[in-house]
């Protein structure tokens, strides 16, 4: 792999849990990010899927500098930002972007278009000098599919899948390297999906952009992704290449993720085994012993609950060439393919 | 028939005109049977489903032609009181979002139990009993301790069990789910599903499965109708749907959805927007988006030409597209 431009090296957030009103004592911690690793490569789109409250957008705020992180490392380009403060971290900050998920709430609805669009240039004005914003305003809406001539328009007068573009202009504002994306179309409609996502991609190719792609949508991860990594309750339980994970995944939990997700063909069915999971995420504030997953997991046994297992490849893996050679963090993992060969259904 | 749809229009007064909700809906469901209503948002496929539980905000809303038939009955003839004994009894909703169709500072086993002193004249204490059996039987665990609890102290799954149970509590014959899994996470998602799914079976209900994810009714309709701009654009058996489509709107639909076992280049995506209902588009309200539009879309409505037994498409080039 090319040399990584950002580092994530056992990344914790912690949200404390506290008592009493006067004497704040603290009772407990949200584990909300528990150790999570990974590195990206320039150009390069992982995808980030997980359950509510597995902490996947944490992992995405951290990125961008909005949570401070109880411990670990982000290093951009060799530098960790999580010790950065002033003018290094606002540099750092110009080349990491973010795209949120709700274009609803995520545009300020007081201001136009082409203020929000070019509001980022007030913050860092060498980017564009003032006397030219307006026109390289008007260029990033026609980057991103939208009448330039719109600039004066306010959010409210554009549909969900426009306004989502508006917020994508705005994180291509400062050309940064890096866009982390937080479900960036799950608040859209089927038929604007693809266009957004298409969009994605065409600009990935245009700015060689490199992508953090979270989503909850494993078929859309799959489309848009070169490596993907599953999130469960703060922790990374198994990352690879996208064959690796969707066609060889060895974690129960991908597994029972991938065999969950809808498949538009009746057909299909009969060729699909289903694991239905029994039960629900447990809380993040009082986490299982052991391997996070053991309580829904259908191969739990002792080991489960008194060793954590870490995320590497698993040793009946480990002189193995093929793809099921990646990281997985489970005691007995095991290779099973759930989604069935593209034409089968 | 258990309930039949016939040629509805409803319309909503807004400041900026009127818009055009529901322009003739045509559909039916029989004991048993599960009708999926797909569609995007500002289909139409709520405010028709609003319209037959007779829970339509009026005004704004006004119901501005066609009947609903309910068990052979008009509905939409009846005055509100004899609506109020249909409703709950007779057919029941499930909502979207659990969480905020749930009252926060009454205990489920109070909403539950409400079913039954309301509708049934049951004492308070039988109602509780009722509440705990209808809890098991939506397969919440330890149901006699959680049924005090408040709807913030379950999760979003139990919680939409609640509003199953709720809407199953008094064996209605017929069941309106609007988008009942959507605010729910994948592996919960088909929990939720294959419940509703054994408790239709288990008590002969018809099931109207309103949805915008082509994905989750493949698995539990008997047959789709597609809406569009507020009217049903397609409708079939589940099985020739998805291999067949037969309007372009929703070849589009199956065509854009990224696929778990496929990695394409690029997503068929739907040019375009959905129409605005104060402006729907003369002829056919998709012909600005549609691939294959010709002059005659542009002019005329197409009306629903019968594809084959039990399936029809409004589009003049359903030939063309079921081939295609």
């Amino acid at each position: 792999m090319a040399e990584a431009i950002l580092e994530v090296r056992d990344l914790v957030k912690h949200y404390p849990l506290t008592q009493g009103i006067l004497f704040k004592k603290q009772v407990g911690a949200v584990k909300a990010v528990d150790g999570v690793s990974f590195d990206l490569a320039p150009g390069e789109t992982l995808g980030i899927v997980g359950e509510s409250g597995c902490g996947k957008s944490t992992v995405a705020k951290m990125l961008v500098n909005l949570e401070r992180p109880t411990a670990g490392q982000i290093k951009y380009k060799g530098e960790d930002i999580t010790q950065m403060s002033g003018r290094a971290l606002k540099a750092v900050r110009r080349n990491i972007q973010m795209v949120f998920q709700d274009p609803y709430t995520s545009l300020n609805p007081r201001m136009t278009v082409g203020d929000i669009i070019g509001e980022p240039y007030e913050i860092h004005p060498e980017v564009a000098p003032k006397g030219n914003r307006r026109q390289k305003v008007q260029d990033l809406l026609d980057v991103v599919g939208l009448n330039p001539e719109y600039i004066n328009r306010y959010p409210h007068q554009f549909s969900g899948g426009q306004r989502q573009r508006i917020g994508i202009a705005r994180g291509l504002a400062l050309q940064p390297e890096i866009i982390v994306a937080d479900e960036p179309v799950s608040a859209l409609d089927v038929s604007v999906q693809a266009q957004v996502v298409n969009l994605l991609d065409r600009l990935q190719n245009e700015f060689s952009l490199s992508y953090v792609f979270i989503a909850h949508d494993l078929s859309i991860v799959r489309h848009i992704s070169d490596r993907v990594g599953v999130m469960y309750l703060g922790r990374i339980v198994e990352i690879g290449r996208d064959e690796e994970i969707y066609d060889h995944p060895t974690h129960p939990y991908t597994q029972a993720l991938l065999s969950a997700v809808p498949v538009p063909d009746p057909d299909a069915r009969e060729h699909r085994e289903r694991i239905i999971l029994t039960g629900d995420v447990p809380s993040p504030a009082n986490p299982p012993s052991g391997c996070p997953f053991r309580t829904r997991c259908w191969k739990a046994r002792e080991r489960c609950a008194l060793e954590v297992p870490l995320l590497e490849v698993p040793a009946e893996f480990r002189l193995a060439s093929g793809p099921a050679h990646h990281p997985s963090a489970c005691h007995f993992a095991e290779e099973k393919r759930v989604v069935p060969d593209a034409g089968s259904g | 028939m258990l309930l039949e749809v016939r040629d509805l229009h409803v319309e909503f007064k807004t400041r900026d005109g009127v818009a055009k909700a529901v322009n003739g809906v045509n559909y039916s469901v029989d004991a048993g049977e599960t009708l999926a209503v797909l569609g995007e948002s500002g289909s139409g496929k709520s405010v028709t489903a609003q319209a037959v539980m007779g829970i339509l905000d009026m005004p704004p809303g006004r119901i501005a032609g066609g009947e609903i038939l309910f068990q052979g009955k008009d509905l939409l003839g009846l005055k509100e009181d004899e609506r109020r004994k249909i409703r709950g009894s007779e057919m029941a909703m499930i909502f979207q979002d659990a969480l905020s169709s749930l009252n926060p500072v009454l205990s489920v086993g109070d909403q539950l139990s409400e079913m039954f002193t309301v509708h049934r004249g049951m004492s308070r204490k039988d109602g509780k009993a009722k509440a705990v059996e209808l809890m098991d039987r939506v397969r919440i665990p330890a149901a006699k301790e959680r049924v005090g609890q408040y709807p913030h102290q379950f999760s979003g799954g139990m919680r939409q069990r609640i509003m199953i149970a709720m809407a199953m509590a008094l064996e209605p014959s017929l069941i309106i789910a609007d988008e009942p899994t959507t605010a729910l996470d994948v592996t919960v998602q088909a929990q939720v599903m294959d419940l509703l799914a054994e408790l239709q079976r288990e008590l002969n209900m018809g099931l109207i499965l309103i949805t915008h994810d082509l994905g989750v009714v493949a698995d539990v309709a008997d047959k789709i109708a597609v809406m569009y701009a507020g009217r049903i654009v397609e409708q079939a058996p589940v099985h020739e749907i998805y291999k067949k489509p037969a309007h372009p709107y929703t070849k589009g639909l199956l065509e854009s959805i990224p696929r778990l076992d496929q990695k394409g280049q690029e997503l068929y995506a739907i040019k375009g927007l959905p129409p605005n209902l104060m402006h729907i588009p003369p002829g056919c309200a998709f012909n600005p988006r549609c691939p294959m539009a010709q002059d005659v879309c542009r002019t005329d409505v197409p009306p629903l030409f019968d594809v084959a037994a039990r399936r029809q498409s409004a589009c003049f080039f359903w030939k063309e597209t079921l081939d295609g």
